[in-house]
């Protein structure tokens, strides 16, 4: 089982889910028996959930949609494609 | 229009401003619908629209900038804004960390600390944090070895870590670096 210090240098890896799934396991093992390790695994997994929720909230520009409709015919293109206009 | 909201984000944080972003999101689409033959049928539509975006930006816009080198960066000590924001804690003991972290740092803040990493950072920490893609398809995008992705990664999440705890501390926000950490992980950087 991987030590502390062994655990926190996988800490990237693990929250990114890069890790092959005994090394997943391995860190998952060590994290059950520390709350240390824990406690900066749950903050990192968190940050990262918030960084991604708060960094994809733009409103678009009013219009873009159809701007972007239209440059698309203009050339030609088929603008019927599913139409996500979700700003999130 | 596939995944025009989050191309449009993505746009947003790359270029910081919403005219070059719109033109960078009509360039993008443009160029996706052109070349929608040599998009392989069941892959991944939206990696294959932020390898084009991300192309279009690293041609376009970085031409007008300087290239910032990997030194620009001091070095960050691991886990930064996790050792200094200590005793927060106690304050929001009631509440879960996810719900602390959402109050603590504001939408401009968070955006802020991201847009000011220097480019070799941040799109990686874009493409991997906010678009949630694999180091394999980071390194396809940005056309660099997967080691040279999660080393910028790694040190881009850093510093922006310590952007935003910067910005907190600037409004006032006030703690003491917290005691209980665990011993500090070595810096997997190359």
């Amino acid at each position: 089982m991987p030590d502390c210090e062994e655990t926190l240098r996988e800490l990237d890896s693990f929250l990114d889910d890069e890790l092959s799934e005994a090394g997943h396991d391995a860190i998952r093992q060590h994290l059950g028996g520390c709350p240390d390790c824990l406690g900066a695994f749950d903050f990192h997994a968190e940050l990262k959930q918030v960084i991604a929720e708060k960094c994809q909230r733009d409103e678009m520009p009013s219009g873009l949609l159809s701007r972007l409709e239209q440059c698309l015919e203009s050339e030609g293109l088929p603008s019927a494609a599913p139409v996500d206009d979700r700003t999130v | 229009m596939p995944f025009a909201g989050q191309l449009y984000s993505g746009a947003m944080r790359m270029t910081r401003n919403p005219a070059d972003a719109e033109d960078l999101l009509q360039e993008t689409m443009l160029r996706g619908f052109r070349g929608f033959e040599s998009f392989t049928e069941g892959t991944n539509l939206r990696a294959w629209l932020f390898r084009i975006m991300t192309n279009l930006y690293i041609n376009r816009y970085r031409a007008k900038q300087r290239q910032p080198v990997e030194s620009d960066i001091d070095d960050v000590e691991s886990m930064y804004l996790y050792r200094h924001l200590g005793d927060i804690d106690a304050v929001f003991a009631s509440r879960s960390a996810e719900d602390q972290l959402i109050d603590m740092f504001p939408d401009d803040e968070v955006k802020a600390a991201l847009e000011e990493l220097p480019e070799i950072y941040r799109l990686p920490v874009l493409l991997a944090d906010v678009q949630g893609f694999h180091y394999r398809e980071i390194a396809e995008m940005l056309d660099i070895p997967i080691g040279t992705v999660m080393s910028r990664l790694h040190r881009g999440r850093k510093r922006m870590h310590q952007a935003l705890y910067e910005y907190a501390m600037a409004r006032g926000l006030t703690t003491t670096p917290r005691a209980d950490t665990p011993r500090e992980a070595r810096s997997n950087d190359a």
